[in-house]
């Protein structure tokens, strides 16, 4: 089979022998539950609960008026003991709700156990008899967010332009960024929830097609789930080339389907709606059992930690009882990472809670091969080959460090996506993209 | 944990910096050098010793002399050396070496601004300049002797092309053409040694194969076209070393790979005008520096089409 692939990227060490064997446990909730009102793109949310007040687990305790935004719910029951600012793993601080964990984990009345019997033809009745706009409704209450990363409000992608209909879904299951494994192993464990995830998605946007792209290095896991979707004809599994940045969305879309995004635009632009695998098994939880988004998978790894492990998690709970909950450090770390080694934001405290977005957190002993210097360009043209945007990368750099607004605009910086494939070629160790963040805010403010 | 490090992704480098390039190249320009002293003796390894010792000086002087940080450890100091070597005849004495290394280092490296400010090729300019200055030094070939002697006896010999251009008679067999059994400059004469080094650098995925793969196969057909014999054109000459280490030069090559294929066909046309047409039997480090000096005009009409951004005006999707 031809693997499906795009032009430009390149090949880091994927590092994720640390845990992709390693199954899915769930960690613990702790004493104290912080909830941030800012988990998503979008207006951050208000909260609806006060000081003193109990709260049950999947109780809705923050929500906003605005369209782009999505709801926040305790991942615990227990009680509010404070409402504050506290710092987050985002960068700076958020407006947070602190939950005293009761340990009982009573849920709210609404969320149902799982009824649905898995059967192919029940699903597909299921399917068909339930309302685009209650799939849509429901996945905004159950704030559902993008959960590779960006989390993007869901229901906002299932709310396309009525000009650019979606005619296909991708379910984006490349997890390209080394170390994380956090999807992975939701696609080994939990492959059914995932298709019917899928089917609601297509479902609620009218599409015809739904490809599930995973790269060739998890065979196993395109193995189970062409097993789990042979059923479903409308479902189709795509085996992408692995390579580096193969699940970013503009990359994926043009991989699947040969679409290319227009610059500036939305992938609905050209017709697809690209969601992450473990975003879809939430959407089958929050339409089947009303379940909201307060728990997700995130790997824990890097070489400072002692026992590399995916776990089960609730939001709220800070990283560094995700670290203790893997055994500690082995070593100091010197860096800690929200995200892949890619594009996560280094953390400078492990007291920040975990979100919806975060799909792993890395220690690791040694900034790997960090330069503190950079060299001046040779223009090897190795930053130009490897550019999954085909820009002129070494171009942009050198604009920027001249401050070149009119050059930076001509070259197109704003279509940079910071993926980090020009950085980590570079064999003189330039800041590439830490030259082109400071170009693109150049050229936004001018 | 207070003083965790916080610094922009990405978080980990690819493990090729400029020194580990730079030590690949000069690692796959050791079968050459081998070769070098097997037909030419021990005089070719001095050559080679010579010139590193004058470019790694130079650079270190410029440096100190006008205060900026240190850069010879990124090694590209000592290709120069060994290129500049390697494209002169051994029967040169050394100090022609160290005259041509300090124009190479000084003139046309430091004085532009160091690795990547420089327009040309530092060696193969050291060369232009050693053969405009000094040319009868820069010609005198000597037969290959298997003497491991430090005095090189120099008997006149004549390079595969200038026998090629004065009588047109070709007197040696392919064999000893790809062997290197034959006249010519210090590095030059093996092509199965330098294709060796090719192999290496490929491996390594220090260079792509496009641009000495190009050149090569355009010099060939060029030349059976023009009723030449091709193959004995491109294993003559400084075609292959020219090919495999100087035009791949990164600094002073286009960077896409548009601009690799303009480049190469480029660079093989101008070789075959230049031996075929011009008045010197040897063509090919004119043919680079000429190259060179348009490979920013290359880079400007070869941009990649950037992502999303359709050819013409229309809709980019389908
Ligand atoms: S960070 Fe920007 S410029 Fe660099 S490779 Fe990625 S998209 Fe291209
Ligand atoms: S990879 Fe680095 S040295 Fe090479 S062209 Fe790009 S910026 Fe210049």
């Amino acid at each position: 089979m031809r693997l499906k692939t795009f032009k430009g990227g390149i090949h880091p060490n994927d590092s994720k022998e640390l845990t992709k064997n390693v199954p899915v446990v769930p960690h613990i909730p702790t004493e104290t539950i912080i909830i941030p009102m800012r988990q998503h793109i979008g207006a951050p949310c208000e909260p609806v609960v006060q000081i003193g007040d109990e709260v049950l687990m999947g109780q809705k305790i923050g929500d906003s008026e605005a369209f782009v935004s999505a709801p926040v719910h305790s991942s615990v029951s227990g009680t509010v003991v404070d409402i504050k600012m506290y710092p987050h793993p985002g960068g700076g601080e958020s407006k947070c709700v602190v939950i005293q964990n009761d340990f009982n984990d009573t849920l709210y009345p609404d969320i149902k156990p799982w009824n649905l019997d898995v059967s192919s033809k029940n699903i597909k009745n299921f399917v068909a008899n339930i309302q685009s706009k209650e799939i849509v409704d429901k996945v905004r209450e159950a704030g559902i967010v993008g959960m590779g990363g960006a989390a993007f409000p869901l229901h906002v992608k299932l709310t396309p332009p009525k000009d650019n209909p979606i005619d296909t879904v991708i379910l984006n299951g490349a997890e390209c960024e080394p170390y994380l494994t956090s999807d992975h192993r939701a696609m080994l464990e939990n492959p059914l929830q995932i298709v019917i995830g899928s089917l609601l998605i297509k479902k609620a946007v009218g599409a015809s097609r739904i490809v599930i792209a995973i790269e060739n290095n998890k065979p196993d896991a395109i193995k189970v789930l062409q097993e789990v979707s042979s059923d479903f004809e409308e479902v189709e599994i795509g085996i992408l080339k692995t390579k580096y940045p193969q699940g970013s969305e503009k990359q994926i879309i043009n991989a699947v389907t040969g679409r290319q995004v227009p610059s500036g635009g939305l992938p609905s632009a050209v017709g697809v709606l690209v969601s992450n695998v473990d975003t879809a098994s939430s959407v089958a939880k929050a339409v089947v059992m009303n379940l909201p988004l307060i728990e997700r998978n995130v790997t824990v790894s890097g070489d400072a930690v002692m026992n590399p492990s995916n776990f089960k998690v609730r939001t709220g709970v800070t990283f560094a009882s995700l670290f203790e909950a893997a055994g500690g450090f082995k070593v100091e770390p010197k860096k800690i990472i929200m995200g892949g080694p890619m594009m996560g934001i280094p953390q400078v405290t492990l007291n920040v809670p975990v979100i919806k977005g975060v799909s792993g957190v890395l220690a690791f002993s040694e900034p790997e091969t960090f330069g503190k210097e950079e060299g001046i360009c040779i223009k090897c043209g190795k930053c130009v080959d490897a550019c999954p945007m085909r820009l002129m990368p070494n171009a942009l750099s050198m604009f920027a460090e001249n401050s070149d607004v009119e050059k930076l605009k001509k070259y197109h910086v704003l279509d940079c996506m910071e993926c980090g494939s020009c950085s980590f070629i570079c064999p003189q160790r330039r800041f590439m993209v830490q030259h082109i963040k400071k170009a693109k805010a150049l050229v936004k403010n001018s | 944990m207070s003083n965790l490090i916080v610094s922009y992704a990405p978080h980990i480098r690819s493990a090729k910096s400029t020194k580990q390039l730079m030590a690949d190249v000069i690692i796959a320009l050791i079968p050459a050098l081998v070769a070098s002293v097997y037909f030419f003796g021990l005089p070719a390894l001095v050559h080679t010793v010579v010139c590193v010792l004058s470019c790694v000086f130079f650079e270190w002087i410029w440096e100190r002399a006008f205060k900026l940080p240190s850069t010879i450890g990124d090694l590209s100091a000592i290709i120069t050396g060994i290129l500049v070597a390697f494209n002169m005849p051994v029967s040169a004495p050394y100090w022609l070496g160290i005259t041509g290394s300090a124009f190479a280092i000084i003139v046309v490296k430091m004085f532009f601004g160091g690795l990547g400010s420089n327009f040309v090729n530092p060696a193969l300019a050291g060369r232009a300049f050693m053969l405009l200055c000094w040319p009868v030094l820069m010609t005198k070939w000597t037969v290959p002797d298997f003497t491991m002697s430090f005095v090189t006896d120099a008997v006149s010999t004549a390079t595969p092309l200038g026998v090629l251009a004065e009588s047109g008679q070709m007197p040696y067999s392919y064999l000893s053409l790809f062997l290197g059994n034959i006249g010519g400059c210090i590095g030059e004469v093996s092509a199965l040694a330098i294709l060796i080094g090719f192999v290496y650098l490929l491996i390594r995925k220090v260079i792509t194969w496009r641009i000495p793969v190009i050149y090569v196969l355009t010099v060939f057909v060029l030349t059976e076209i023009l009723g030449g014999d091709g193959l004995y054109y491109i294993l003559s000459g400084g075609l292959m070393l020219g090919a495999v280490f100087m035009a791949t030069d990164y600094v002073t090559s286009p960077m896409s790979a548009t601009g690799h294929i303009i480049y190469a066909v480029g660079l093989g046309v101008l070789t075959v005008v230049i031996r075929m047409f011009g008045s010197l039997p040897e063509g090919v480090s004119y043919s680079i520096l000429l190259m060179n000096i348009v490979t920013p005009l290359i880079d400007t009409y070869t941009k990649n089409r950037i992502y999303g951004k359709p050819k013409t005006g229309g809709k980019s999707h389908e």
